[in-house]
């Protein structure tokens, strides 16, 4: 590695030896969050507080016959009792979702998935409010269910969102990408093809905070304060301004410390919605918080992609094309939270880190009877299936033509040389060196010595896997002209205010919920500005308190805010010029920078610090004309392009031959987010991912079944990877820079959750070979590892 | 019912009705709101908590269950401002994002070390096998306990610190 | 979160007192010890119990007693104890191997012996450990102590032959020479439930033939242990070809349900492979055991 991650010391700072902005410092959050100080939706209480509970379907698809509160409201402590019937009246029984369509917030006509919210009960307490659901009497008129998106089409299916007029089946969307033509054309004289149904299984975020919400209206002044989990706070205040009549400066959206996110805390659930107007029923403030089983069951969803995969290569292994149709099932309310343009994310890059020649894809989104949502979750919207399924192509290929892997994608990896690399769908990939990565992740895995054990192994009859995977990922949506959601541009705001003893606070539009925004952002202003991050308190999560941006999801935090934080500092730092000039008696073209001090040009003596222009612009220097009398600055960032992080990971396991069982033995990722700001806490994000990988990959999913119950409706079903199904993570990095990116950052939130699935399956399947297997569909739990092993097709979930 | 018990040191008596769930009670009768839960089901172990010194997940007790003893929250883990070595150990090593799992788990890292000082990379992943993190993938978080093996508190400090 | 239904608390002082208290409200009254069961289906609302008579302050149930003849064990031993008892692991190693998978190492802090065994669920371990040591369950009621074999203690899913006014008191293992135990469980992560496990216990003859053994599964339906199975090895010596034999039986003899942990043909094939596992282990233990007692002796 070439690539050291210390940086060099600023004098300015006092100390000789400790990197001012970038590099390895603990975090500032970190002090609160081990003494038990974090603070949370649920940790609020607010004078008069009342607690919201909501009762749930208990089926998937139903009319409504009746809904009777009367032994509810006279249960102790009951306040109110909230019905569809009650919401039709105040015209907030649909609100609208991030994708153009409605949602129930409670279910007037019928019910469309298992969860729905059927009434809102408010109590004194959460106690009462949870004994007064059970006697709510609802009866129900029960209807069949679409649950397999594969018959959401057929001719004769019941028809989920019969409430739209003229609607007479159930499908959203059809949407291309590339050229099909000529992609068929490229098919039609290749040499080999494989073909391959994938499927990435329905999952969920889970957080493990669940959402939540305190909605406090006050009727005199007509202003509502919501703290809510939210991981785009100003976009709910203009969405909740929208749907509630509230004027938008009467609203205040606090996202306090948020217990992770993953996209599960995106969108805007009936919950927040029901809090709000409980507080304006009843006058008083209304907590809810879902429970563990609510999360899994109604607030969003992830994947759910069935893909038919194709691709085309010579018989000496040049990749020539890639094609596929996918049938994306987007549950009973198409609420994803994708750019309007875009209503299948940015699947299209599913022509992944290859030069190839043509590409085509079309995806059709459909109804069922299963809960809305379609959240980014880590997966940067929809990457990360388009990401599994050119990996899994990619190893299919290389199976069939017997070349190893690791070798088939260094043979068609995008060159250095071919940056900007303009791909086959649209895109144009800003940098990359994705051979140096490749070569490096093999390097640290010791792979040609993983290849002869695995060599010996098999002799023994013993299933050990190798599994690559590439990926290249597109985050830091977006530029304003091509992506908004609902309408709003995908820019975010930053401002900066030097204190007058040169202690600085920077506000910035998007959500930690985790990723330690405190400490990044102080640390790329540090870098800029050359004052040291404990003097730089970050502001976020209040929106009376910070400027309008769209949030944090998507890995678009530092791609876009870290960027518009470190373009407020240079106009700060430029500023800071013409005021060290007139202390100085100078002109500002004869002043130079370096961290944290303007100086005359030839004589570093003379200068002034950050610290002493604040003093200077904020006391009684006369400063220059058109220099107003503070060091502050504000900027909205419309990013240029899209960033790509990329990265090449390897996996190894040993299957038991007895039971299937997989053992993820060794993980090497090796990332490129551009510069690294923290690496630790690169690391981190790097880490989770790969962990959240390890359950996609091998337990994690929402199964139902055919009448449409949800069967991962707790941690009981739903599993999550604990600390004895992860290996110790081998990490390491190359750098290459973004160049349209002010400070070359490019994002790593979501990369490790992207590449990982497909390098753990990618090894089961190569450990199982052997056998026969060419390919098998996540989770690789132990049955259907079995399965595969009988020679039998991953059975639908 | 009328119920005792210490907690951090302090002995409190309160009413409550019997179902009330020890995490309920710290939470929002004692308002320690540094202990969280995550689910329902006994599987993530965001509520751990110290009863007389021994890991457990206090959504599946009753704070009934917990009169008469000793309960032990992340607020009960400094000594004044001095923090404990797993506290420290969470910092520098970066065992913590979002910081919602983080009591729990250090809380159990506490309760290991005080049985087993110097344990091993498996002994802690089975130490905490019973409490779901989505964020740090675990290896920053056995670092960090493996931190404050290796910076135990010393005896003399430790005298210092507690009144005659 | 969820949250359990209105219910009524007593704390038990002695054995005697849980009798009473059980006596005195009647059927609609539980005991409770770790909860780890009980409490989660109270949230869920799936049990609704109008009385909880908590027992943990019976310290005279929580011991591990090594006798000539048998390993007591008292009703309210937490999990986490028997994992590291020593006694435990030199007589029932079978004992740790299903420990370390019963839940979690924090959930095994409160959780019992007495507790997981009559909860009774299907997929409860330590049943098939109790059924394959030939463990007898000792409970008290107002008409005095019970000893139960284990047949006689499981009744089916989630039932037991402890009565309503009846305290599981003891668990109590007989020790024999040259014996050796052992159970896997296949579980789609670490904590869950069994897809299917086995357990199996051996006791060889001075020959080093197969003296008595005792095969059990765990959440295929089963009740008791698998005779069939087991009639294969009595009397002779172990081998690959009889654990293979006993493993088919095994199988064949299983009644799996196809769920979310797998299919019938996938957990019948577990049933044959994790009993050709535990066989071959516990066979290999008590050759260990026979070992060291002939060089002790």
């Amino acid at each position: 590695m070439t690539i050291t991650e210390t940086h060099a010391p600023n004098p300015a700072a006092g100390d000789a030896d400790r990197p001012i902005g970038y590099g390895r410092i603990q975090r500032k959050e970190d002090p609160r969050f081990v003494r038990g100080k974090g603070h949370y939706v649920d940790d609020i209480v607010l004078p008069g507080m009342l607690h919201g509970a909501i009762l749930r379907s208990p089926v998937a698809h139903a009319r409504l016959v009746s809904i009777d509160t009367t032994r509810a409201l006279a249960h102790p402590g009951v306040v109110a009792v909230i019905t569809g019937k009650d919401l039709l009246g105040l015209k907030l029984a649909w609100a609208p979702t991030l994708s153009a369509d409605v949602q129930a917030v409670l279910v007037t006509d019928k019910v469309r998935f298992q969860g729905q919210e059927v009434a809102f009960v408010i109590a004194e307490d959460r106690y009462a409010a949870r004994d007064a659901l059970e006697l709510i009497d609802v009866d129900y008129d029960v209807l069949t269910p679409v649950i397999d998106a594969r018959r959401a089409l057929d001719p004769g299916a019941p028809v989920i969102r019969d409430e739209i007029e003229g609607r007479t089946d159930n499908h959203i969307f059809d949407w291309e990408a590339g050229n099909a033509a000529e992609t068929d054309a490229v098919f039609a004289t290749a040499d080999v093809i494989v073909k391959q149904e994938i499927v990435y299984p329905r999952s969920h975020p889970a957080p493990m905070e669940t959402c939540g919400a305190v909605a406090d209206f006050e009727p005199i002044e007509g202003a509502l304060t919501l703290y809510e989990t939210s991981q785009a706070p100003h976009a709910h205040r203009t969405l909740f301004a929208i749907v509630s009549g509230i004027p938008e400066h009467k609203i205040r959206i606090v996202s306090p410390d948020i217990g992770g996110g993953f996209g599960n805390k995106v969108g805007i659930y009936p919950g927040y919605i029901l809090a709000v107007v409980g507080s304006i029923v009843t006058g008083r403030p209304v907590k809810w918080v879902e429970d563990r089983s609510e999360n899994l069951m109604s607030t969003s969803f992830a994947r759910d992609y069935i893909m038919q995969g194709e691709i085309a290569a010579t018989k000496d292994g040049k990749i020539l094309a890639v094609r596929t149709n996918v049938l994306a099932d987007h549950g009973a309310f198409n609420a994803t939270a994708q750019p309007t343009k875009y209503p299948a994310g940015f699947f299209h890059i599913f022509t992944g880190s290859y030069d190839i020649q043509a590409a085509h894809c079309k995806v059709t989104g459909v109804y069922t009877n299963k809960a809305p949502g379609g959240v980014a979750y880590a997966c940067s919207f929809r990457v990360t299936e388009a990401v599994l399924l050119i990996e899994r192509l990619v190893d299919m290929l290389a199976h069939k033509l017997e070349v190893d892997p690791a070798e088939l994608r260094l043979k068609n990896l995008i060159k250095p040389e071919q940056f900007p690399y303009k791909n086959k769908t649209g895109w144009e990939y800003d940098s990359g060196d994705y051979e140096r990565a490749l070569r490096l992740s093999m390097e640290i895995a010791g792979y040609d010595d993983l290849r002869r054990e695995q060599k010996e192994k098999r002799a023994r009859g013993e299933l050990m896997g190798i599994g690559v995977s590439f990926f290249t990922e597109t985050v830091g949506a977006g530029p304003r002209k091509h992506m908004d959601i609902v309408g709003l541009g995908m820019a975010d705001g930053a401002e900066l205010r030097i204190h007058p003893t040169g202690k600085a606070v920077v506000r910035i539009s998007v959500q930690s919920q985790g990723q330690g925004h405190e400490t990044t952002f102080a640390q790329i202003v540090a870098e800029e500005i050359g004052i040291p991050p404990e003097d730089i308190d970050v502001v976020h999560g209040d929106t009376d308190q910070t400027p309008f941006g769209l949030g944090t999801y998507g890995s678009r935090s530092t791609p876009v805010s870290g960027a518009a934080v470190a373009l407020v500092a240079r106009k700060v730092r430029e500023k800071a010029k013409f005021i060290a000039a007139a202390m100085l008696e100078t002109r500002p073209e004869d002043l130079e920078w370096e961290k944290g001090r303007w100086f005359v040009k030839g004589d570093p003596s003379v200068g002034k610090t950050i610290a002493e222009i604040a003093m200077g612009a904020h006391g009684t220097v006369a400063l220059p004309e058109g220099i107003d009398g503070n060091l502050d600055a504000e900027v909205t960032y419309d990013p240029p392009n899209l960033t790509f992080p990329f990265g090449a990971y390897i996996c190894v396991v040993d299957v038991d031959p007895g039971t299937g069982h997989v053992k993820v033995r060794r993980f090497i990722a090796v990332d490129d987010c551009g510069t690294r700001i923290n690496p630790m806490i690169i690391e981190g994000q790097v880490h989770g991912g790969l962990t959240d990988g390890v359950g996609m990959a091998l337990m994690q999913f929402i199964g139902f079944d055919e009448a449409g119950n949800n069967l991962g409706g707790s941690f009981m079903d739903y599993l999550i990877p604990t600390a004895m199904e992860v290996p110790n993570w081998e990490t390491g990095f190359t750098v290459t820079p973004s160049p349209h990116h002010p400070i070359g950052a490019k994002g790593v939130g979501e990369s490790a959750t992207v590449g990982s699935p497909p390098a753990i399956l990618n090894a089961v399947v190569d450990a199982l070979s052997p056998l026969g297997v060419t390919h098998m569909d996540i989770p690789c739990t132990p049955a259907r590892v079995w399965a595969a092993m009988q020679g039998r097709a991953t059975p639908p979930i | 019912m009328q119920i005792s018990m210490t907690v951090n040191g302090d002995e409190i008596t309160r009413a409550v009705e019997p179902r009330v769930l020890l995490v309920h009670f710290i939470r929002d009768e004692l308002r320690l709101t540094g202990t969280h839960w995550g689910c329902d089901t006994s599987n993530c172990g965001t509520c751990v908590v110290l009863m007389d010194g021994v890991p457990v997940k206090s959504c599946t007790v009753l704070a009934a269950m917990a009169d008469g003893h000793a309960i032990t929250t992340v607020e009960g883990l400094a000594t004044g401002a001095t923090l404990d070595p797993v506290q420290q150990g969470f910092m520098e090593e970066h065992g913590l994002q979002c910081g919602f799992c983080t009591p729990g788990m250090m809380l159990t890292a506490r309760a290991l070390l005080d049985r087993n000082p110097h344990p091993d990379d498996t002994e802690i992943r089975e130490a905490i096998s019973g409490q779901i993190c989505r964020c740090t993938g675990y290896a920053t978080i056995v670092r960090s306990v493996k931190w404050a093996a290796d910076h135990p508190v010393v005896a003399e400090d430790a005298e210092e610190e507690v009144p005659a | 979160m969820q949250i359990p239904a209105q219910f009524d608390y007593v704390r038990a002082s002695t054995i005697e007192d849980a009798l009473a208290q059980l006596e005195l409200h009647g059927p609609e009254s539980r005991v409770v010890a770790g909860g780890h069961s009980l409490l989660p289906m109270m949230k869920l609302r799936l049990a609704r119990p109008e009385w909880l008579i908590d027992i943990n302050d019976l310290y005279e149930l929580d011991f591990i007693l090594p006798e000539a003849t048998q390993l007591r064990i008292g009703a309210l031993t937490r999990h986490s104890t028997l994992l590291e008892s020593a006694d435990v692991a030199r007589l029932f190693p079978i004992v740790i191997d299903a420990e370390r998978v019963i839940a979690d190492p924090i959930v095994r802090n409160r959780g019992t012996i007495g507790g997981s065994l009559c909860q009774a669920d299907p997929a409860e371990d330590l049943a098939t450990v109790c059924d394959v040591l030939r463990a007898q369950a000792v409970v008290r009621g107002p008409a005095g102590e019970r000893i139960l074999s284990m047949d006689e203690f499981h009744k089916g899913p989630y039932e037991t032959a402890v009565a309503q006014n009846e305290l599981l008191v003891e668990i109590r293992f007989p020790i024999r020479p040259r014996s050796g135990s052992a159970y896997e469980k296949v579980e789609r992560r670490v904590g869950d439930w069994a897809v299917v496990a086995a357990g199996a216990a051996v006791s060889l003859a001075e020959d080093g033939s197969v003296d008595d053994v005792a095969i059990g599964l765990t959440a295929v339906g089963l009740d008791g242990t698998i005779a069939e199975a087991e009639a294969v090895l009595r009397g002779r010596q172990p081998s690959q070809a009889l654990f293979e034999e006993a493993g088919r039986l095994a199988a064949l003899a299983s009644l799996p349900v196809a769920d979310q942990r797998g299919p019938v043909d996938y957990k019948r094939h577990l049933a044959d492979e994790l009993t050709r596992r535990v066989l071959r282990r516990a066979c290999a233990r008590a050759l260990e055991t026979q070992t060291t007692t002939t060089q002790e002796g």
